[in-house]
């Protein structure tokens, strides 16, 4: 184990700390699989392998069976991705209002298609269902904030107000 | 909690609520509010900011009330950080409305306010009209973060009740007497599900309450979640207590931070005041409600996918029986309802069964909330009666098609649901009359489509979501939607034959019989009921190879209809190859050899010309 803390992840050294607490807080718990993939995908964006194997041994369940239910849900990654996520919504009301142009648009911005990550490892595209907030359609979730009303010629601002805000940094 | 002398105090000084659910957040709600403070303090005024959820008209996001102390509450809609400063100066600082801006005003509970002249009241707008707003009644007027205000509103008096006076058989009972039916979709009456599970005993039982809110356009429990959060749980203690749960799970999407965020609050607020956890209300009641995030899965909306989910596993559906009444999450009874069947609840149990039962129809009581969505001028939620005519909907409340378009159809229940033409109309909303149209009511979603959204399209667009969301677990549904989708693709690029038509239809049927759940029963609907009322631009796909909306990429031939043509120039000037040619005097034309199709002189022009 202790070869694989010291991996390089995302130019951090793998800090098992913040996890050995998430695995005491679900250690007697019901279900506590997918809380606790949600609790390591929060922390290093991504679910690394080392830390996958920690799981497997404590919580009693084989790695397999781990990457079996990680890799059913969209939500889980088991590459490293960007800082920010950006998330553009394909859904229903998005659809019928342009939002495949938007999502177009973005990427060529960016430089980089979707379900892939910028190569300064600031930016992840991604397409998703819905965010349910169609009344704003076409719409995008940048981290946790809801961008609403985008067109084609006005998503490029916004894409650079978000750099602008210092968060690119 | 305040002391008296606070509240009196706060009474006295303006107060200004603004509507922080997702959607006012994604209009820009934060930047407003800061600017809010920033005007408060520049002016040298004081003044209570608190947050609402949402109160319906998301189209004019982002929403800001100001309550002036002996005047009636006044909303102000699409508001800029630019009118702020005039908001605060004139009816903050002076108690004058700033008339030119106002939406409407509303009355407060004890109605005494004097109202401003001039202004229309809430319920009085052309979206409000007709609506019965019953379960969304707090949504957008209380802080949801505040259980003192859900509690002013008559909050958990239904559950104090229901503690203190009643069975849970009684409580079955009346919930069956009202003619309650589940709102996410399926329309199983709730009253028989609850004593169905209540007939079960076990060491174990559930109560869990779906929050898994997948089908693309609804957001109707995202908004009841995070605009009237003790509602849904007070709805859900009440059929817990009724089935005697020992424990509940509320599964709530991932993509709904905001929801998990205030649901956690509730929880803990619930709990301070002893409407949760041991001894509810000194009664002897225990509940233990936790919270499930979701991670991304469509079918975990269903009901024992959803229970594989909780338990950690792959989100899969199993096959029944036994059904999850008998034999649900870890094997135990497990009473599974939608966000808004339980928001219903305690509302039911206030008012009367009977009082309830009288709203509707014949087999569908109550109300249902729809996110009304698409090419609609007024894109929000609305709460109708069972029994209310699409067009009502789509043209008094939402205030019909933007932009001189057409209606064409709307498409009910999402990727479970169907379009439906204009034909139908007329037709009522209730749980039989939109089955046999060809349609569901699904969880609520209402997306409006005009006459330049291509049907085949859409339908190809909800059987790509079906197939990427298929678990995979039986074949018909995983196979069936990939073929399915290639036969789509096929038509709307051109290479569709007529045998094509016969074959979706026969497809559509066997998985609507073969499939193991919901999810692979009912993906075929958009496509037969596109196939049922919009054959015929099927067939133009297949036959001329046109697509009549010039929707479909690969079918463009990027030319002028001369007859259509307005001469605006609109094409001219967003050609990035300088392709089209034309004047004032003169209709556009497409040069082909340096045509590019890069297709933004179909999206500029306004009037359909080119093709």
């Amino acid at each position: 184990m202790n070869t694989k803390q010291n991996e390089s992840v995302q130019n951090k050294t793998l800090n098992l700390a913040k996890i050995e607490e998430v695995l005491e807080k679900y250690k007697n718990a019901r279900g506590a699989l997918i809380p606790v993939l949600q609790a390591v995908q929060g922390h290093y964006g991504y679910l690394p392998e080392p830390v996958v194997d920690l799981i497997a041994e404590r919580l009693r369940i084989s790695a397999h069976e781990i990457v079996g239910t990680a890799t059913f849900y969209a939500q889980f990654h088991l590459k490293p991705r960007g800082q920010h996520i950006i998330k553009v919504c394909c859904g229903t009301a998005c659809h019928v209002k342009g939002a495949k142009k938007v999502l177009q648009k973005i990427s060529e911005t960016l430089e980089v298609s979707t379900g892939m990550t910028t190569k300064d490892n600031v930016f992840t595209l991604e397409e998703v269902a819905c965010l349910g907030a169609c009344s704003l359609a076409p719409v995008m979730m940048m981290d946790e904030d809801l961008h609403g009303k985008l067109a084609p010629d006005t998503v490029g601002a916004v894409i650079k107000e978000i750099k602008g805000a210092g968060i690119s940094s | 909690m305040d002391t008296i002398e606070q509240q009196k105090l706060k009474a006295l000084r303006p107060k200004i609520i603004i509507g922080m659910a997702s959607c006012g957040i994604g209009a820009g709600a934060k930047n407003v509010l800061k600017s809010i403070e920033h005007e408060l303090a520049k002016q040298k005024l004081e003044a209570d900011i608190v947050h609402t959820g949402c109160i319906g008209m998301c189209a004019q996001e982002v929403l800001v009330d100001v309550l002036f102390p002996g005047r009636t509450r006044v909303t102000y809609g699409n508001v800029k950080t630019s009118i702020v400063p005039e908001i605060i100066g004139e009816h903050v600082g002076k108690g004058e409305a700033v008339k030119k801006l106002v939406m409407a005003q509303m009355y407060l509970d004890d109605k005494t306010a004097s109202p401003y002249d001039g202004l229309p009241f809430f319920d009085d707008i052309e979206m409000n009209k007709g609506q019965k707003k019953y379960i969304l009644r707090n949504c957008g007027y209380i802080d949801p973060d505040s259980i003192h205000e859900y509690i002013a509103r008559g909050g958990y008096t239904a559950l104090e009740k229901v503690l203190k006076t009643m069975t849970p058989k009684a409580v079955i009972d009346e919930i069956s007497k009202s003619g309650l039916r589940g709102r996410g979709g399926g329309g199983f009456p709730t009253g028989e599900k609850w004593a169905s599970c209540a007939k079960y005993s076990a060491d174990e039982k559930f109560v869990l309450c779906n929050a898994d809110e997948g089908d693309p356009g609804a957001f109707m429990d995202r908004s009841l979640m995070e605009g009237d959060p003790h509602a849904v749980l007070e709805g859900m203690i009440i059929a817990g207590y009724a089935i005697n749960a020992t424990s509940g799970y509320i599964y709530v999407r991932a993509e709904y931070p905001l929801a998990v965020k205030r649901l956690k609050h509730t929880i803990e607020e619930a709990k301070k005041l002893g409407f949760l956890g041991k001894n509810i209300l000194n009664r002897g009641y225990d509940l233990e409600i936790l919270i499930k995030e979701g991670a991304g899965a469509f079918v975990c909306g269903e009901s024992t996918s959803l229970q594989n989910s909780i338990e950690g596993k792959r989100g899969m559906p199993r096959t029944r029986p036994p059904q999850s009444v008998e034999a649900g999450l870890w094997d135990k009874p497990t009473c599974l309802n939608n966000v808004e069947t339980f928001a219903n609840v305690p509302f039911i149990l206030n008012k009367g069964a009977d009082w309830f039962a009288k709203i509707g129809t014949e087999k569908s009581k109550g109300t249902k909330i729809f996110s009304l969505t698409g090419k609609i001028k007024n894109a929000g939620l609305v709460e109708v009666p069972m029994g209310t005519t699409i067009r009502q909907i789509v043209f008094d409340m939402g205030g019909g098609i933007p932009k001189r378009k057409k209606f064409k159809a709307v498409q009910i229940g999402g990727p479970s649901g169907g379009c439906l033409p204009e034909s139908l109309l007329d037709s009522p909303i209730d749980y039989e009359s939109l089955l046999g149209a060809g349609a569901m009511m699904g969880s609520g979603s209402f997306v409006v489509v005009d006459d330049t959204t291509c049907m085949v399209e859409l339908a190809r667009f909800f059987m790509n979501f079906c197939a990427l969301e298929s678990c995979g677990k039986c074949p018909p549904c995983r196979i069936g939607t990939t073929l399915m989708l290639e036969i789509l693709t096929r038509i709307t690029t051109g290479g569709g034959e007529e045998k094509d038509l016969e074959v979706l239809e026969q497809m559509s049927d066997e998985m609507k019989v073969m499939s193991l759940c919901g999810l692979g029963q009912s993906a075929p609907n958009p496509v037969k009921s596109t196939l049922r009322y919009f054959r015929d631009e099927y067939m133009a796909h297949i036959r001329d190879k046109t697509c009549p909306t010039a929707t479909c990429v690969a079918l463009h031939k990027y030319e002028v209809t001369p007859e259509k043509c307005t001469k605006c120039q609109a094409c001219i000037r967003n050609c990035p190859v300088k392709a089209i040619s034309g004047s004032t005097t003169e209709v556009a034309f497409i040069d082909k050899s340096k045509c590019i199709k890069c297709n933004l002189c179909y999206d500029k022009c306004n009037f359909l010309a080119i093709k």
